[in-house]
C-alpha cells in the first residue's frame, strides 16, 4: 500500500530529462518537417509565379489579345506586325495526346486484366517488369525509334511524309502505356476478391465477369490513369518533336507535318533574348501548359474522389 | 438425396484438406456443417458448387453428385451448375450497382428478359429474401448504402434471382448485428421449404435451431452426420460429444 505512493513522489524528478528529451527531440522533427513543406510551397509559387509574370507580359504590356493567341492561326512573334496565333500548336498538343490516349488505353486495359485476371504469373513476372521498363526509356530514345521505324513505315504505307500527327500519337501512346497500365493493374488488384466471387457463383463466365463487374467497379481508376497518360504526352517535348515535323500550322490530314505546344517552345528559345517580346510569348505557351496541368490534376482529383466513394 | 458425395479428397497442393468424405443431404431441408476453424467446412461447401476451381493447385479426387449429374464430370459446364447452386459468403458483397441492379444482375447473365417480367422476378426474390418492404420505394439506390444485415439479405435475394435449387451459406450471419442474425435465420427456415440449404456455422446453438440435420468435421473428415436433434442430444463418436459440450474448438 505504502509502494505505489514512494513511486509516485520519486517518479517525476526521475523522468523529467527523459520527458525534456522527448520534448526536443519532437520540436527537432517538427521543425525539419515544416521546414520541408515551407520550402516545397515555395519552389512551387516562385515557379508558378515565373511563369505567371513572363507570361501574361504580351497580354499586359504589349496588348497582346488573349483571343488572338487562343484562336489565332498565324505565329509570327519577329514579324511586323507580329503574329502570336497559338491555336496549330494548341491543336497539335491535344491532337496528339488525345489520340495516343485512344491508342494507348485499351492495350493499357487489355495488359492489366489479363496480368491480373487471366495469367496472374505470367504478368508479374514477365509483363510487368517489361512494361515498366518501358517506362525507364529516355524520351529522346522514343523520338530516336519513331523516327527511325514508325515514319519510314507510316510513309510507305500511307501517303504523305509519315512525319505528323499519328506519328507524333503513336510514340506518345508508347511512353505513357506503363502510366495507364500500372495505374489500372494496382486498381484491379486492389478490387475486393467478394465482388469477383460473388460474380461467379451466380454463373459468370470471367469475360462477364470482366465487363460487367470488373472494369465498370474500377472505371473512376482506369480513367485516372487514362487523364494521367494524357497529361504526360501532353508535356512531352523531345519526343513528339523529332517526329511530328514541326510546321506551325493546322494540318488536314493526320500524316501531315503539324507541331505542339511543347516543340515550339524547346524549338525557339533558344533564338530569343530573355525579356523580348518573342521569349515573353514563349512564356505565355509555357503558361498555358501550366493551366493546362492544372486542369488534369483537377479532373484527377474529381475521378479519385468518385472512386472513394 | 439431393446432393451425394461419394469418397471426396481434395488436396491444396500437397496439404489435404479433406479426407475421404461421403455424405447425403436431403432436399428441402437445412444442413449445417460445425466443426473447429480450419476443418474444411468451407473447402467442403466450396466444393459443392465448384468455387475450389480458381485456386491454383487444388486437386480434387472423388465424385460429388447434384441432382443425379456429377459435378465434377467433363462435360459439366460450372456456370449452368452454379445457376442451380447459389451461394452466400460471409462478408456481405453486394456489387457497387443499384440495389435492382444486384438483384437483375444474375438472370441477365442467362438470357434476355423482358423488362416487366425482370421488374416480376426481381421484386418476387426481393420479397423471398424478406427484404422487399424496406426497399421497394430506393430500389434504384446505390446497394452499398443498405446496412450490413439489408446488404446480406440483399446477397440472399440476388442468389434467389437465379432460381437455384440449392443455396450455399457459409457463416452468413457471422457478420451481423443479432437483429440481423435472427431476420436471416428465420428467412432460412422459410427458404428450407422451397430450397436445399447448406450452410456452416460457427454457433452451435444457430445449427440447433435452425437447421434439420447437422454434419460434424474435424481436420477434413466427417466424424459425424445425423439429425440434428440426434446429434445435438445423444452424438455417437466421443470427438462429437467433446465439441459440442465445448470442451475443444
Ligand atoms: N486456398 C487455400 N490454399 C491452401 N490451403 C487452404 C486454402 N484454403 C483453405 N486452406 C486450408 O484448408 C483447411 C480447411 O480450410 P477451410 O477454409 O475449409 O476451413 P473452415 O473449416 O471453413 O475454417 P473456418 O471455420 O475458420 O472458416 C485449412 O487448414 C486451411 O488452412
Ligand atoms: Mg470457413
Amino acid at each position: 500500500m505504502n509502494l505505489p505512493a514512494t513511486d509516485i513522489r520519486t517518479a517525476p524528478a526521475e523522468k523529467a530529462p527523459k520527458r525534456q528529451r522527448h520534448i526536443a527531440e519532437e520540436f527537432r522533427g517538427k521543425f525539419y518537417v515544416y521546414f520541408c513543406v515551407l520550402l516545397m510551397i515555395v519552389i512551387i509559387f516562385s515557379i508558378v509565379y515565373f511563369i505567371a509574370s513572363r507570361g501574361l507580359a504580351p497580354f499586359i504590356a504589349n496588348g497582346v489579345s488573349v483571343k488572338e493567341m487562343l484562336f489565332g492561326l498565324k505565329w509570327n512573334p519577329e514579324g511586323d506586325p507580329a503574329a502570336f496565333g497559338a491555336l496549330p500548336f494548341l491543336f497539335g498538343s491535344f491532337a496528339t495526346s488525345l489520340l495516343a490516349a485512344v491508342i494507348a488505353a485499351p492495350l493499357g486495359f487489355c495488359a492489366s486484366v489479363f496480368m491480373t485476371e487471366i495469367m496472374p504469373k505470367f504478368g508479374k513476372t514477365l509483363l510487368q517488369p517489361a512494361i515498366e521498363l518501358l517506362a525507364g526509356i529516355p524520351s529522346v530514345v522514343y523520338g530516336f525509334v519513331g523516327l527511325s521505324v514508325i515514319v519510314p513505315f507510316l510513309r510507305d504505307t500511307f501517303p504523305g511524309q509519315g512525319i505528323g500527327i499519328l506519328a507524333g500519337a503513336l510514340v506518345l501512346s508508347v511512353m505513357i502505356l506503363p502510366t495507364i497500365t500500372t495505374i489500372a493493374t494496382d486498381a484491379l488488384r486492389s478490387l475486393p476478391s467478394g465482388l469477383k466471387e460473388g460474380s461467379y457463383a451466380l454463373g459468370a463466365t470471367r469475360w462477364q465477369t470482366i465487363s460487367r463487374i470488373i472494369l465498370p467497379t474500377t472505371l473512376p481508376s482506369l480513367l485516372t490513369g487514362v487523364v494521367l497518360g494524357i497529361a504526360r504526352a501532353f508535356g512531352e517535348a523531345l519526343a513528339v518533336q523529332m517526329v511530328i515535323g514541326n510546321a506551325p500550322h493546322i494540318p488536314h490530314s493526320l500524316f501531315e507535318s503539324a507541331t505542339t505546344l511543347t516543340s515550339i517552345i524547346t524549338l525557339e528559345m533558344g533564338n530569343t533574348t530573355s525579356g523580348s517580346l518573342h521569349n515573353n510569348a514563349l512564356w505565355s505557351l509555357a503558361l498555358i501548359l501550366l493551366l493546362m496541368t492544372f486542369v488534369f490534376v483537377f479532373v484527377v482529383r474529381v475521378l479519385e474522389r468518385r472512386v472513394k466513394r | 438425396m439431393i446432393i451425394e458425395i461419394d469418397k471426396l479428397n481434395l488436396y491444396y497442393g500437397d496439404f489435404h484438406a479433406l479426407k475421404n468424405v461421403n455424405l447425403s443431404i436431403p432436399e428441402r431441408s437445412v444442413t449445417a456443417f460445425i466443426g473447429p476453424s480450419g476443418c474444411g467446412k468451407s473447402t467442403l461447401l466450396r466444393t459443392l458448387n465448384r468455387m475450389n476451381d480458381t485456386i491454383p493447385g487444388v486437386r480434387i479426387e472423388g465424385d460429388v453428385t447434384i441432382q443425379g449429374r456429377n459435378i465434377y464430370a467433363s462435360e459439366t459446364e460450372v456456370e449452368v451448375l452454379r445457376k442451380r447452386v447459389g451461394m452466400v459468403f460471409q462478408q456481405p458483397n453486394p456489387f457497387p450497382k443499384s440495389i435492382y441492379d444486384n438483384v437483375a444482375y444474375g438472370p441477365k447473365l442467362h438470357g434476355r428478359m423482358k423488362k416487366a417480367e425482370l421488374d416480376e422476378l426481381v421484386e418476387r426474390s426481393l420479397r423471398a429474401a424478406s427484404l422487399w418492404n424496406e426497399v421497394k420505394d430506393v430500389l434504384k439506390k446505390s446497394a452499398w448504402s443498405l446496412s450490413g444485415g439489408q446488404q446480406q439479405r440483399l446477397c440472399i435475394a440476388r442468389a434467389l434471382a437465379v432460381e437455384p435449387d440449392i443455396l450455399l451459406m457459409d457463416e452468413s450471419t457471422s457478420a451481423l448485428d443479432p437483429i440481423s442474425t435472427t431476420k436471416i435465420e428465420e428467412l432460412t427456415r422459410e427458404l428450407s421449404k422451397k430450397y436445399t440449404i447448406v450452410m456452416v456455422t460457427h454457433n452451435m446453438h444457430q445449427a440447433a435451431r435452425i437447421s434439420d440435420r447437422t454434419v460434424f468435421f474435424l481436420n477434413g473428415e466427417v466424424v459425424e452426420a445425423a439429425d440434428t436433434q440426434t446429434l445435438f442430444s445423444s452424438p455417437v463418436d466421443q470427438r462429437t460429444e467433446d465439441y459440442i459440450s465445448g470442451r475443444f474448438g
